[in-house]
């Protein structure tokens, strides 16, 4: 029996377990709508208020459960507004398979109505693009989309449909892709390289372990726990990596990176093994490359082999997938503890706690800081909440502060840094995660990126919690005036509207905090609602985010204020 | 600053639409001009087989190479000196056939560069000449004189010294 290539689309998605889609309808694409409409049972379309917030709803959902993201547009507006939470996606490794309407294959070329080429515009942002024009071609595009999207090293995938393929009738035959000629997601394991590391690790004096998020994305999180338990080796996350072991574990240093911890930044220039695992050595990790862990030796565990001596040579490789190196590893590496270098870790980050965290946790200063919110939320959720960020000062103070038990709890832009992300991020971490706790934490002016889609959250009544941090400025720009640019405050002050107001327009209970002694208790209630609350913190209106390593400075360079 | 070369990167893959273009991003992303580049039909069925030529230092060739790899139609990627491999380019000179029955030196100059007259009309004729940069550039100044109608000169081609096993790694995949 033939169905049409709109029905042909849902049947591929519903092959897929899909059950969850996130999208903005349109001409181009209104047939596949039009089909959706006899699915509504099985599968749940989320009607954002801008396409940019259905790729990072979709994005959220991916990292809280693990699973493909699937987001739909029309073409032309539609499907560039998708670009930016591409281009997040394909830099932050996410899963996720995004549908664009197109103008019927007849008019391709001809700057028909609504016609744009997102096949080029997507093709530097994506992991693979393809534009259908036959309803015979979906069952094995989209086959090979899913496939593509979550394999290997994940990332974004595009889907470009002409309208006229969507009408046209075709047979269906959905088979699973496993294998692609041209495509090797899991690189063979090299025993040599195992080997070879593990003579590396057992050696090491000074070793000193920093994951990043291949180890969520590789499930490999119990792997790794018992791998840094048996070894004894200190352990400090990236920023993706965070959450990846309970952030309280006695291993755990804290985090490396521009705002990271004293301890790891510092001693990343003084540890004789260096142990990359499942991160790539961004710029905002590794600060100036000449004077980054010269003194190492360094053993990088990794899936993408591009990654590879892009940033940082390495001593030895270990190409794979974390969830089959690890074990190979633990199995060689000889049990160890190396508790007085561990103690060095514990003395620098002593001097941070006295220097920097004491006075953000605990401020005697009269304005709320951003700090002091994300301990009195550890206290309220014990550390078992998903916190969604934002971009800016409160992204790091919360990747700094915030406890975490479980793995696929911090969810933020790391390498694109997307201004607008947490709120649709966190419709669709909460959608991904229904049972958990998920609270965005969000600044005056991400917040304002993305807010219309509160209207999505007033009509699906998904019950995120929104903690707008509010300091009436671009706050990590107008640090960085500060520090940088003698306090030029150029174009980062920000006259904010009634907050509490916009939310009550979309009946979202809402409350405003701007003294300490109601922080706490409005923290409870929020904690306590079962449904949507929105509250904005105010904040000191200039306070800095530090330690700080400034730009082009090398990681023992840290600044502590 | 590390030394730039002259590399060519030779490129096996699949026959897809929009693959030239993913490949050139690569380039564009690192703001590396492209020198010459070539794409035709290779010697596996349905393979097709990039030549590009880039000057670049030898680190960046590496880590550009691992990204081309990383796309998914890609098959495999290499990348190789001048000295490794054998490569040519061929060009088209079209000139005015009164120059030729005129000038009696044209006909030497075609003599002496052991170019190929591949078509002659009353109007033009057409010379072709495949070879190294060098030479294909010294018989176009040589003709220039005598007024040259048309030029043109295709992207390198090349083949290596070494083996490529792009079948041995297609099974292996």
């Amino acid at each position: 029996m033939k169905i049409s290539g709109s029905e042909a689309i849902i049947k591929c998605l519903l092959e897929e377990n899909v059950d969850l889609i996130y999208g903005y309808p349109g001409g181009a694409i209104m047939p596949f709508y039009d089909s959706l409409y006899h699915f509504q049972d099985k599968i749940n379309h989320v009607l954002v208020r801008h396409e940019q917030g259905a790729t990072h709803a979709a994005q959220g959902y991916s990292r809280s459960s693990g699973k493909v993201g699937v987001v739909i547009a029309t073409s032309g507006p539609g499907a560039t507004n998708l670009v930016t939470g591409i281009a997040d996606a394909q830099i932050d490794s996410t899963p996720m398979v995004c549908i664009t309407g197109q103008v019927s294959s007849n008019l391709l070329g001809s700057d028909a109505f609504q016609e744009t080429d997102i096949i080029g515009i997507t093709t530097p942002i994506t992991k693979w693009n393809y534009q259908i024009t036959k309803a015979s071609e979906i069952a094995s595009i989209f086959s090979k989309a899913f496939y593509i999207a979550r394999s290997g090293r994940p990332g974004p995938v595009l889907i470009d449909i002409t309208k006229d393929a969507q009408f046209e009738m075709t047979d269906f035959l959905y088979k699973k892709h496993k294998k692609l000629r041209s495509y090797n997601p899991k690189p063979e394991i090299s025993d040599n390289s195992i080997s070879d590391a593990c003579t590396l690790i057992n050696k090491a004096k000074k070793p000193f372990i920093i994951f990043g998020q291949g180890v969520i994305l590789a499930n490999a999180e119990e792997e790794f726990r018992v791998l840094m338990e048996k070894t004894g080796i200190p352990s400090a996350w990236t920023i993706l990596g965070l959450s990846a072991v309970a952030t309280d574990h006695p291993l755990n240093v804290g985090m490396v990176g521009m705002h990271g911890n004293y301890g790891p930044n510092v001693l990343t220039n003084e540890c004789d093994l260096l142990i990359a695992i499942g991160m790539r050595f961004d710029d905002r990790v590794t600060g100036n490359l000449n004077h980054y862990a010269k003194q190492a030796k360094i053993i990088h565990l990794e899936i993408d082999p591009a990654e590879i001596n892009k940033n940082v040579k390495v001593d030895v490789a270990v190409l794979g997938d974390l969830k089959n190196t690890l074990p190979k590893i633990i199995e060689k590496v000889e049990e160890k503890k190396h508790e007085k270098w561990l103690q060095k870790f514990r003395d620098l980050n002593h001097i941070e706690y006295d220097k920097v965290i004491k006075d953000d946790l605990f401020p005697k200063k009269e304005k709320i800081t951003m700090g002091e919110v994300i301990h009195q939320i550890n206290i309220a959720t014990k550390g078992n909440a998903i916190i969604v960020t934002d971009v800016g000062q409160h992204q790091m103070v919360a990747c700094r502060y915030a406890k975490f038990n479980e793995s696929k709890s911090n969810i933020t832009s790391g390498g694109l840094g997307t201004m607008g992300f947490a709120l649709p991020a966190a419709i669709g971490a909460k959608m991904g995660a229904p049972k958990r706790e998920v609270i965005a934490i969000i600044g005056d002016g991400g917040f304002q990126m993305t807010i219309q889609e509160l209207g999505t959250i007033f009509q699906t009544g998904v019950p995120v919690k929104i903690v707008v941090l509010n300091n009436d400025f671009l706050g990590m720009v107008r640090q960085w005036q500060q520090l940088f640019f003698d306090k030029r405050y150029s174009s980062t002050e920000m006259v904010n509207p009634d907050f509490v107001a916009i939310a009550n327009g979309y009946q979202i209970e809402s409350e405003r905090v701007s003294k300490r002694e109601n922080l706490k208790e409005s923290i409870q209630k929020m904690i306590d609602s079962p449904n949507p609350f929105f509250m904005e913190v105010v904040v000191g209106k200039e306070d800095n985010v530090f330690p700080m390593i400034p730009t082009g400075e090398s990681v023992s360079n840290m600044r502590l204020s | 600053m590390e030394k730039k070369e002259n590399y060519t990167v030779s490129i096996y893959t699949e026959n897809n639409i929009g693959l030239l273009n993913r490949i050139s991003a690569i380039f564009l992303k690192r703001h590396i001009n492209i020198d010459t580049i070539n794409s035709s039909p290779s010697e596996i069925e349905q393979i097709y087989r990039f030549v590009i030529v880039v000057k670049v230092s030898e680190s960046d060739i590496k880590k550009i190479i691992t990204q081309i790899e990383k796309q998914i139609e890609v098959i495999a990627a290499f990348f190789h000196t001048d000295q490794e491999t054998i490569f040519q380019e061929s060009a088209l000179y079209k000139v005015k056939s009164k120059s030729l029955f005129e000038e009696r030196h044209i006909q030497n100059i075609i003599k002496n560069s052991h170019a190929k007259i591949v078509t002659v009309s009353p109007e033009f004729f057409v010379i072709e000449k495949t070879g190294f940069r060098e030479e294909t550039e010294k018989l176009y100044k040589d003709l220039a004189p005598y007024g040259l109608l048309q030029f043109v000169r295709s992207g390198r081609i090349s083949v290596t010294k070494e083996p490529l096993n792009i079948t041995e790694i297609l099974n292996e995949k």
